[in-house]
This record gives structure tokens, C-alpha cells and sequence, in this order.
């Protein structure tokens, strides 16, 4: 997401999606951030990706990615500050975050969509591939780059420290 | 006496299972439905839609509704008159959920609580065993996701707080929740027992289907007043504001101490996937 783009977004905006986005939850978060905190090498590059808080359902034959809606953004609370500071340009989760992940994105003129939860099967089709980038014995917390169509989101966290919650 | 084989048991539950997956109650979708209509609120709206074209889509391909196809919730009240034989019960259940979460391609969620490790299938399942009367079994069955899981709470209130602080207590629980547990939720609460059997009747209140009332009529009014405080919240549909921010408020009862008033506040997001079956 170039950072043109991020500054127009207001929070409330429904936008559609399409690109590339990885996938990290609770575990691949601990594991990145202790990666950096042991300064060594993260297995992707964070500069302007958008991480996705997300978990799917294996995928069945001939399809690219199982269900796959957003978990509660919350529990990674305490990983987005470090992932923003260092480039991470936005997240999709579900639910509010805290006020210090909320000024680590106006910091960074970063951004947060709110992807519908419990709408796991709409956004599992609009995933036309996926590709294992870290952590497969993490199984589906594993770190996973999307390559999606159309996802469609809300604006929750604009970079000018609008909420839609 | 009759005999049934567990493996009948475990047959059942994997079908209940597969359909759970890929299915919600058609009082969760009545409710769903008659949400979206009623919804002003433009981005609740939005989502309400989202959410039914998603469960209409999940039928169609036999897709899980959501990935968190959770955490395999089994409750079995077995008739006094009934023999198992076979298997031991917990193996062919868990056998059952282990079987049913490969072939429908559902997440396998259940890991160790320290080490987070995962167990790789789905199992064990949460098993609640009660014996009642008669020769039959029935099976309730309820994957139970985390998200509002994590959201529920249990209060050891004082008896001076009685009915009001019943109220209380499930609608703050809701509303420190906000956002976070997938709203508009289903809300299970127990009244009373003990400390854990309070917990229990909160997630067999789930199980109830949305819109019926406890027949008690002084705990058919906790309901009704609770729900209306709830969607007083303006929490809506995802947090995005909104007349709706439960689909309704369920609660059970037994007897407690004279010292106490346990309150347990279960929350179930709305993909509400409860199954039952008799055998």
C-alpha cells in the first residue's frame, strides 16, 4: 500500500481489496517480534505489507485457500506497535485495538481495515492463492501470503486518527 | 435395559459435526435476517448482508461459515436405561470430532495451554456426560468459537445484588466486550450453582434456540430486560454502531447457596452452529 493511498482512506470507507497480504496471528507474532528483538532476519519484508489477522481452514481441492474471515485484532495488541514502527504498513483484524496501536498507525500513517467476522467462507473465495512463506509447523497460524480479489473491508483506523468504532 | 454401541454414538456426532461446519441455526439466520431488515445504520447494514450472502454461500459449496470452526463443544444426556458398550465413550467421540474436522476441511484449533503447541486434530473435545431418565441419548453439539469465548465471564455476586446486579453484570460483560466478539452476539447466562456448575449452564443456554424464554416468568424478564439494555448499546453488527448488538439473551438456572449468586456470561458470536440428535 503506498502511502498516497493511506492518507486518503477515512475510517467508515467499505473498500475492496486486491493484491497481496500476509497472514500472522498470536503465535507468528511472538515469533517475529522475538526475532527482532534478537536482531535477527524476519522471513519477509515489512515495509508497506499489510498483515492480516487470520488463521484458515485448509483448503479443499481446487481451491486456493478454506475459509478464512479475520480473528479479534485485540490479542495482537501488544506485537502492532513494534510491526508499524518498522514499516508494517497496515493490518486487517476484526474489533478495536488500543489507543497505542491506534497512535502507532497515526505515527506511521499507517491504517486498519475491519474485515467482516464470521464471513469466513466470502473472503476463503476471494483468496485466489496462497503460499507458505514461515512457520509451516505452526500450522494454520502459519505465515501465509495471500494473493486476494476484491476482499472486502471497512476503514476502522484512518492514518488521521479517525475511528469507525 | 437397551445397549448401544458407542460407535453409534460416535457415527452420529461426526454427521452432526460436518453439518455444524457448514450450517447455522435456522433461528440465527431468522434472527440474522430480521436484523438486517430493521438495520438503519448503513456499515451494521453492510455487514448483516455480508454475513446472511456468507452463510448462504457456505450452504451452497458446503464451505465452513467461518474459520473458526472452534472448539468441538459435545453434551450428552444419556437415559439410566442405556448400556454403552464398545469403545470407551471419550475415545470415540474424540475419534469422531478427529474424523469429522479432516473430511470438512474445518481448522484444527486445540492446542496446549503453555506451550501453545497444537494438537493437530481438532481434539480433545469438551465432553459433559449427564444421566437421565429413560433408554435414549441425546446429543447436543456446539464447535464453540474463541473470540467470543474470550469474551465471557463469571461473577460471584453478593444475594444483596440480586436481580438488578444479574442485569448488571451481563450487560457490562457485553459491553467491555464491544467490538471484539463478532457481534450482534447470543448471550448464555447461568444463574446460581456452584462455581463450575454455574459455567456449564451458561454454555448449555446457548444451546437453546434464539427467541425461546426460560419458563420461569422471573427469569424470562432477566432476559427480556437484559437484551433491550444490549442493544441500548449502540455497539451493533461488528462494532460499527447499530440497532442490533445481541440476538438475544438466554438464561438457566439451579439452586445455590445461601451465601451466593454465581453469574456466568457466556458470549457466542453470531455463527451460531448448535446441532442436536436423538439416538
Amino acid at each position: 500500500m503506498d502511502k498516497k493511498t493511506v492518507s486518503e482512506l477515512k475510517a467508515g470507507d467499505s473498500v475492496l481489496i486486491s493484491g497481496e497480504i500476509l497472514t500472522a496471528r498470536d503465535c507468528a507474532h511472538k515469533r517475529l517480534t522475538d526475532m527482532i528483538k534478537k536482531g535477527e532476519k524476519l522471513p519477509f519484508d515489512l515495509k508497506d505489507a499489510i498483515i492480516y489477522y487470520a488463521g484458515p481452514c485448509p483448503a479443499k481441492p481446487g481451491m486456493a485457500s478454506g475459509s478464512c474471515g479475520p480473528t479479534t485484532s485485540s490479542r495482537m495488541d501488544v506485537y502492532a506497535p513494534v510491526l508499524l514502527d518498522l514499516g508494517l504498513g497496515g493490518m486487517i483484524g476484526k474489533g478495536e485495538m488500543s489507543d497505542e496501536v491506534r497512535a502507532a498507525i497515526v505515527r506511521n500513517n499507517a491504517v486498519y481495515f475491519a474485515a467482516i467476522g464470521g464471513a469466513g467462507a466470502t473472503y476463503g473465495k476471494s483468496i485466489i492463492k496462497s503460499e507458505l512463506v514461515a512457520f509451516p509447523e505452526l500450522l494454520s497460524e502459519a505465515v501465509r501470503r495471500l494473493t486476494v480479489t476484491d476482499f472486502p473491508c471497512v476503514v476502522a483506523y484512518d492514518c488521521h486518527g479517525g475511528s469507525i468504532y | 435395559m437397551r445397549t448401544v454401541d458407542t460407535k453409534e454414538i460416535a457415527d452420529k456426532i461426526y454427521e452432526m459435526a460436518l453439518k455444524a461446519g457448514v450450517t447455522l441455526t435456522p433461528s440465527c439466520l431468522a434472527a440474522l435476517k430480521d436484523a438486517e431488515s430493521k438495520e438503519s445504520c448503513a456499515a451494521a447494514k453492510f455487514a448483516l448482508g455480508t454475513l446472511l450472502e456468507n452463510a448462504a454461500l457456505s450452504q451452497r459449496e458446503n464451505l465452513p461459515v467461518c474459520q473458526d470452526t472452534g472448539m468441538a463443544v459435545v453434551m450428552l444426556d444419556i437415559g439410566q436405561e442405556v448400556c454403552l458398550t464398545g469403545e470407551l465413550l471419550e475415545v470415540a467421540v474424540n475419534d469422531a470430532v478427529r474424523r469429522a474436522y479432516k473430511d470438512g476441511y474445518f481448522r484444527k484449533s486445540i492446542c496446549d495451554p503453555i506451550t501453545r503447541e497444537n494438537t493437530g486434530d481438532n481434539t480433545p473435545a469438551a465432553i459433559h456426560t449427564h444421566i437421565c431418565a429413560g433408554d435414549s441419548i441425546s446429543i447436543t453439539y456446539l464447535p464453540k468459537g474463541f473470540g467470543s469465548e474470550n469474551m465471557s465471564a463469571m461473577y460471584m455476586l453478593k444475594p444483596a445484588q440480586g436481580t438488578e446486579g444479574i442485569i448488571d453484570a451481563i450487560v457490562s460483560t457485553v459491553k467491555k466486550a464491544g467490538s471484539r466478539p463478532c457481534p450482534p452476539v447470543y448471550v448464555g447466562v447461568g444463574i446460581g450453582g456452584s462455581f463450575d456448575t454455574c459455567a456449564y449452564l451458561a454454555k448449555k443456554a446457548l444451546t437453546r434456540d434464539i427467541g425461546t424464554h426460560s419458563d420461569r416468568a422471573d427469569i424470562a424478564d432477566i432476559e427480556r430486560k437484559a437484551l433491550e439494555r444490549i442493544n441500548a448499546l449502540d455497539i451493533g453488527c461488528q462494532g460499527f454502531h447499530g440497532k442490533t448488538t445481541a440476538l438475544g439473551v438466554s438464561c438457566e438456572w439451579a439452586y445455590t447457596h445461601i451465601a451466593g449468586l454465581p453469574v456466568a456470561v457466556n458470549i457466542q458470536c453470531h455463527c451460531i452452529r448448535c446441532q442436536k440428535a436423538t439416538i
